[in-house]
């Protein structure tokens, strides 16, 4: 790559990027486009924050006593790193950065159906967001992510009002961003555009909104009861109180595992477009792996007990949520089968979007059969609240979504900036992130069944081995995280000018012009055959 | 201690083993086949590779089916099994040895039936059923021995039960495994099995002024518990001579059965459930005494029931 600055193209000059160059012209933007830069960046600089508390965690297990924390200043590294990580990097990370930028494009629009709404639902993400920052600079808040009460509500001293405040004010972003995308799929779809032809990205983004909707007002509702009580205490927790404890992890889940699904739909979304781009083949079993976004969508919402199999549930119950746990895992399983089948006989690029998606389904299959050993009764009783639990939500979390992050990052990157980056960094930067992430998580999993539990500071000195390992790949992880950041930074202002489609992938978004014009399409598109009809290009057979 | 397995004292707990490394097999039956067409596609497929790529298809209902039932009915047993033994863990045998337990933070206090009390530490007899009645003073906890690859969270305001039968003595961890404030961490202590003579014999050199129930009877008689309650009594309450386990009319018309969580909740909340017939007079004790006494009381109701009657479920 020669070390020059290389000059804004004709296409750059016409693009979105180029609509106003005030502060004003971003800030106030309505163009989903820019709104989707907007939250790259918010939710990049939540993630650093995220990732310093997970840093912590690890210096601080890397002997078996407290020493660079104390025990208090553990439980609030956990704590932030959890909130902030689930709610201000994962669940938007995917839907508000990618789903925003790509559901119109993909579906022949000029924009989502509310664009100033767009706008709203970002500036409650900033608010929430600086509640979470109040919040530590006064000192954070030592209760888990996980909020139980009636610890709480009635002990904890650190400052759950504020965390909850942020918590509950994010959540209205997240509605506005899935209320939009469902009327936006229904009501913007180009001509031609009908069910059965809408990209895989697009459905599972549209299952994604509808638990969005219905799941976020459930976690609103329980975070203004621990509101009442702890302020007021008006007794719906705490037994002291005539409360009931278990009301709350009830509420809490019922929001927080569908939660799990807003993290990884979108991701599982990125994923088959990937495969099949990669590919340049159409997908296999198009109408299964569509409808098994909406099955995950639908049953995700009655498999909530599993969390509380030790909780003091009824067993009956339990046995109830352990099946339909299993339920579950069929559709993903659909998934993982039909995108292994999509590469046979394909014409596969093995370019950074591929890598990444081949290091999603590996980790997302050994994160999703570790959940179904979770899911059995006996062993869940084991190894509930052990590290097994931290090591499987961080597969399918960080394995899977993070991971689908990166890989529509880089994926759509060209798109986006109209500039191209260097593959063999992106190929360096998939392998490093693999290698790290196992490094770290797998002997977590050893860990747990051996006894480890969750958010132990001080442990036995024989788990020390494993714990350093854990913290030896948490360093690879951090800087495999951090070298995207160089390239692609790099690649704004050096990288050669992207063509409109240069992974030779099917989808109206690699049909207009990289970066695209601030109203997307200069006519509005019709479309007229099916999704991923490669069949209309000749396979290449290059040499 | 071996590095890859945790220590095992239990038969129930090769059971757990068991289950887990044939689970294992399976799902990398299911996970390989994956992992492994994954790789060869990519290498066999990619592009600038001469392979044969004609007669390709993109839906097949019969592949599609059995890609989703196949898995499904190879681990569907397995869950079947899980639930069996998971259910059997609710139910503990007549005869187990009932130990109280006392959780708050940061501590575990355990009452042996002949009145021993210990904190932190837990001994049990080896090859003799042993039943947890749990309860916490302030936060949930959730007691955890991974050695007998069991847990049960332990809440405020209710009891909650697990039983064991350890086979091999020794000495294993006690775990909090419920996250429950400052010093979750380090809060555990020892988990001692003893041959049954040395249980007897350490039993026998604790010291105890009282059985748990006697120390309920000493805590009645101190508390003026019989003011009220004796048959002599001027004040109208109910006689608690025979009441545990019996089925109980409330006022409000619903019949309970006198469990141990029944009578716990009417000396800590006794307006909530309050017997037919009577005026709701009574008041509560939640901020006199702590749940190790209120399980002391228990004890001593049980006594005086025909046979001390298993705890709440």
């Amino acid at each position: 790559m020669s070390p020059v600055h290389r000059p804004e193209t004709v296409e750059e000059q016409q693009s979105y990027l180029r609509a106003g160059h005030s502060l004003r012209s971003w800030l106030f933007s309505t163009d989903h486009k820019r709104i989707a830069l907007l939250y790259l960046i918010s939710i990049s600089a939540f993630f650093f924050v995220g990732a310093l508390a997970a840093a912590a965690i690890r210096l601080e297990l890397v002997t078996p006593q407290t020493d660079f924390l104390t025990r208090e200043g553990y439980n609030r590294a956990f704590t932030i790193h959890g909130i902030v990580m689930v709610w201000f990097f994962l669940i938007p990370s995917i839907p508000a950065v990618f789903g925003n930028f790509l559901i119109p494009l993909m579906i022949g629009a000029k924009d989502l159906a509310f664009p100033k709404l767009n706008l709203l639902s970002w500036y409650i993400y900033v608010l929430g967001g600086i509640f979470v920052l109040y919040t530590l600079a006064v000192g954070g808040v030592d209760t888990g992510w996980t909020l139980y009460t009636p610890l709480s509500t009635q002990f904890a001293n650190g400052h759950v009002l504020t965390i909850a405040a942020a918590i509950f004010i994010v959540g209205f972003s997240s509605i506005l961003t899935g209320l939009n995308f469902i009327v936006t799929i229904h009501t913007l779809r180009a001509p031609g555009m009908t069910w059965g032809r809408l990209p895989l990205f697009v459905w599972s983004h549209y299952a994604t909104s509808v638990i969005l909707v219905l799941a976020t007002p459930v976690l609103a509702l329980a975070l203004v009861l621990i509101a009442a009580e702890r302020l007021f205490g008006l007794g719906v927790f705490d037994p002291k109180l005539g409360g009931d404890p278990l009301l709350f992890q009830n509420l809490f889940w019922f929001y927080s595992h569908p939660a799990v699904y807003i993290m990884v739909l979108p991701a599982m979304g990125v994923v088959s477009e990937l495969v099949t781009a990669a590919a340049h083949k159409r997908i296999f079993g198009y109408v299964f792996v569509a409808a098994s976004s909406i099955a995950i969508a639908g049953v995700g919402f009655v498999v909530w007990g599993h969390h509380m199999f030790v909780a003091g549930q009824s067993p009956y119950a339990s046995v109830v949520f352990s099946f339909l746990s299993l339920v579950v895992a069929v559709p993903s399983a659909i998934k993982v089968y039909n995108w292994t089948a999509t590469l046979y006989k394909g014409d596969i690029s093995l370019d950074p979007p591929f890598l990444f998606a081949m290091g999603f389904i590996g980790l997302f299959v050994i994160g999703g059969l570790t959940g179904l050993m979770l899911a059995m009764l006996a062993v869940d009783a084991h190894v509930h609240d052990t590290t097994f639990v931290v090591a499987h939500f961080h597969y399918i979390m960080v394995g899977g979504a993070v991971t689908a992050f990166f890989g529509a990052l880089h994926f759509w990157w060209p798109k986006i900036t109209g500039r191209m980056y260097n593959l063999v960094w992106g190929r360096i930067a998939a392998a490093l992130i693999f290698l790290g992430f196992n490094l770290t998580f797998f002997p977590q999993f050893v860990l747990g069944y051996l006894g480890m539990p969750r958010r132990y500071p001080v442990y036995p000195p024989q788990f020390q081995w494993l714990h350093d390992l854990s913290s030896a790949g948490a360093s690879i992880l951090g800087v495999a995280y951090a070298l995207p950041l160089v390239y692609l930074v790099w690649s704004l202002r050096r990288g050669p000018p992207a063509p409109a489609n240069p992974w030779e992938a099917f989808g109206l978004e690699w049909t207009v012009p990289s970066p695209p014009p601030k109203h997307n399409f200069d006519t509005p598109p019709v479309v007229t055959g099916p999704a991923y009809d490669y069949r209309l290009k000749t396979v290449r057979k290059r040499r | 201690m071996n590095p890859f397995w945790p220590e095992r004292a239990s038969v129930y707990a090769g059971h757990i083993d068991l289950l887990m490394w044939a689970f294992t097999g399976v799902v990398a039956l299911l996970a390989g086949p994956v992992f492994l067409l994954i790789l060869w596609f990519a290498i066999k497929y990619r592009r600038g590779q001469a392979a044969d790529r004609e007669h390709v298809i993109d839906q097949s209902m019969w592949i599609e089916v059995s890609w989703a039932v196949i898995p499904f009915v190879l681990t569907v047993g397995f869950f079947v099994y899980a639930a069996w033994i998971f259910v059997g863990l609710q139910r503990a045998p007549a005869d187990a040895l009932t130990i109280d337990v006392v959780a708050k933070q940061w501590m575990w206090k355990f009452q042996h039936p002949e009145g021993q009390r210990e904190i932190d530490d837990l001994h049990v007899p080896v090859d003799q059923p042993v039943k947890l009645v749990m309860t916490s003073q302030d936060v949930i906890h959730s007691l955890y021995l991974p050695a007998l690859r069991i847990k049960q969270d332990v809440l405020p305001g209710r009891y909650t039960s697990l039983w064991f039968k350890a086979d091999r003595p020794g000495t294993y961890r006690v775990i909090c495994s419920q996250f429950c404030g400052l010093d979750h961490s380090v809060m555990g202590g020892r988990f001692i099995v003893m041959r049954q003579a040395d249980y007897a014999r350490w039993l026998a050199t604790s010291q105890v002024d009282a059985s748990l129930a006697g120390q309920g009877k000493a805590l009645y008689a101190r508390l003026g518990c019989g003011g009220c309650h004796d048959a002599r009594s001027a004040v109208r309450a109910p006689s608690l001579v025979g009441l545990a386990g019996q089925a109980t009319p409330l006022q409000d018309g619903r019949v309970v059965t006198a469990d141990a969580q029944y009578l716990r909740d009417s000396v800590m909340a006794p307006n909530r459930d309050v017997a037919a017939g009577y005026p709701a007079a009574m008041p509560t004790y939640a901020n006199l005494i702590g749940e190790d006494q209120v399980t002391a009381l228990v004890a001593y109701l049980q006594s005086l029931a025909p046979a001390r009657s298993g705890a709440a479920s």
